[in-house]
């Protein structure tokens, strides 16, 4: 498209992490691209999570750079931010989905509000066009907008995690995090969940980090894949590459330990 | 601060030895005017304060009564209203109180009195450059329904994060079709901070924009004090496309004839009839005298 597109969107460099005297991140570096999907895979306590963390301003990194290029403020390093620059520099230029929904919402409110939430965080004070946008965007993820006034408890697990979606997605970021967005749901919500994802990435030229340790939902949201063990990345590559032709050990037995893909 | 004097001064008036002018120590008196100062400094901010034991329970105005206490004067004139009324149990018991206590004139007209004490209520007479209003506050912290932990709620502060605050106006609306909130309706003080205007009707919330009188909020359980300097600006929160508006009733006093109050519903007989008489027992008594209806 533009010049823009030429640039990486986020550049992680020599990220390292311990909490107290566990090392869980050592020398992390990765380069994201705008409009790339990059899935991490790894088993438990691999460290991915907390990579996300790191990246999403949850938790401050040791030691590295996490630089992102922002819209309005060029290309700004995010674990040097304090938080209310984090919020003047990136805005909505970041979206992060829980695992859990109920992390990312808020249950005792409507759906239309926790949708309004984030246009109201950004400055928009007109009740009729936050209705107007969030009825839209529970269109977009496929709730039915007749439901704009129901809290999300009485939605079901996937129409939760639908929701969390769109409220992550209203703002127009530019990359969005996701740990784990399919985890928990049985596996005909997964796939038409990740149906829909991969609509969505691809109408708005989402870049996303995806973390997940299902290789199937990698193979089919991630162009590129990186593989992580005691909290190092140990193999990257294509999507396909990695895993038809896995060159590391672990690796190998965790594309093998798949039954089919 | 000449403690010593003051002391005898106090207990000569009052008749109440053994205790210091206006019943609060003067050392007590004086970390409370310096989170007030502070709280004026920086209109609608939440300053804590080392709250005492009063003598009467929380929710009964401790907050109210120790401001009261730290800023009264023996030239002052006090007045007490509890939602609106003089003559109810806790504004007669805090009156009488101060009158004990500090030796001060009391009044219960509004535009007589240099300090006036208030629950639930702000007095329909406007106020006056000079005069000072305190309020008792239960619950100071306006984000405290969509936020319980306090170092979360300070942070929002800090940050200005007051997105999340609309929610409420939302849900109201997206229910029943406009906002319902009646009391206690959250204020921007200055542009800046958001401020819980402590439980007074809605109807009383435009009295607090640009008001000449200084205006003290003491919240006694949860230790806090916030101020709005005399005419500072309040705005009370609200959506473009739906303005903030203050109720409008058909009903008027039956005792003075007065539309423009707030007025308290009473019932009147077994059968469920009710009446509507003005909370502003002052602003009553003084249409009235001055020739109201009837």
């Amino acid at each position: 498209m533009n010049l823009d597109q030429h640039q990486p969107l986020l550049e992680v460099r020599d990220l390292a992490k311990s909490f107290g005297d566990r090392r869980v991140l050592s020398d992390i570096g990765l380069t994201l691209w705008p409009g790339e999907v990059l899935a991490i895979v790894g088993e438990s306590g691999s460290g991915k999570t907390t990579l996300l963390r790191c990246i999403g301003g949850q938790v401050a990194p040791d030691a590295g750079e996490v630089g992102f290029r922002s819209r309005n403020h060029g290309t700004v390093n995010l674990a040097d931010l304090s938080e209310s620059q984090r919020r003047r520099v990136i805005g909505s230029d970041l979206g992060y989905v829980h695992q859990n929904p109920r992390d990312g919402l808020r249950l005792d409110l409507s759906a239309g509000a926790n949708i309004g939430e984030p246009l109201l965080q950004a400055g928009l004070r007109h009740y009729g066009r936050i209705r107007e946008i969030a009825s839209d965007w529970l269109a977009k993820v496929e709730i039915d907008p007749h439901r704009i006034d129901e809290p999300p408890a009485r939605f079901s697990g996937g129409m939760q995690q639908r929701l969390q979606i769109a409220r992550n997605l209203v703002t127009g970021p530019r990359l969005v995090l996701m740990d784990e967005p399919t985890g928990g749901l049985d596996v005909s919500v997964q796939a038409r969940l990740l149906d829909l994802l991969r609509r969505l990435v691809a109408d708005l030229d989402l870049a996303v980090i995806l973390v997940t340790h299902d290789l199937g939902v990698a193979r089919l949201l991630a162009d590129r894949l990186m593989v992580m063990q005691a909290g190092r990345i140990i193999e990257s590559g294509l999507t396909d590459q990695v895993l038809d032709d896995p060159h590391q050990p672990y690796t190998q037995l965790l594309v093998s330990s798949v039954l089919q893909l | 601060m000449n403690a010593p004097t003051t002391k005898t001064a106090a207990s000569a008036a009052s008749g109440t030895n053994g205790y210091n002018f206006a019943y609060l120590d003067e050392q007590s008196k004086r970390m409370i005017r310096r989170a007030i100062l502070k709280a004026v400094a920086i209109p609608g901010y939440q300053v804590p304060f080392a709250g005492r034991e009063m003598p009467l329970p929380y929710g009964w105005g401790t907050g109210g009564i120790q401001v009261t206490a730290s800023i009264i004067g023996r030239d002052d004139v006090l007045k007490v209203i509890d939602q609106g009324a003089d003559d109810t149990t806790n504004a007669v018991s805090i009156r009488k109180f101060f009158a004990r206590t500090a030796g001060v004139r009391t009044t219960t007209r509004t535009a007589e009195a240099s300090l006036i004490q208030t629950r639930h209520r702000i007095p329909e007479t406007p106020l006056q450059a000079g005069q000072v209003i305190v309020f008792q506050v239960p619950i100071p912290e306006p984000l405290r329904w969509l936020e319980p932990r306090e170092t979360a709620t300070r942070r929002m502060h800090a940050l200005g994060d007051y997105g999340p605050m609309y929610l409420k106006l939302y849900e109201d609306i997206a229910r029943f079709g406009r906002v319902t909130t009646a009391y206690d309706f959250p204020t921007m003080v200055n542009g800046r901070y958001l401020m819980s205007p402590s439980p007074i009707p809605r109807l009383d919330n435009p009295k607090l924009d640009r008001s000449p009188a200084l205006q003290l909020f003491g919240a006694g359980r949860e230790k806090r004090i916030y101020a709005i300097p005399p005419h500072t600006t309040v705005k009370s929160l609200d959506f473009e496309d739906h303005p903030f508006t203050t109720e409008r009733w058909s009903h008027i006093c039956a005792r003075c004839g007065a539309g423009d109050s707030y007025l308290d519903e009473l019932v009147i007989d077994d059968r469920g009839t009710r009446s509507y008489v003005c909370s502003d027992t002052d602003y009553c008594d003084s249409r009235l005298s001055a020739g109201g209806r009837r």
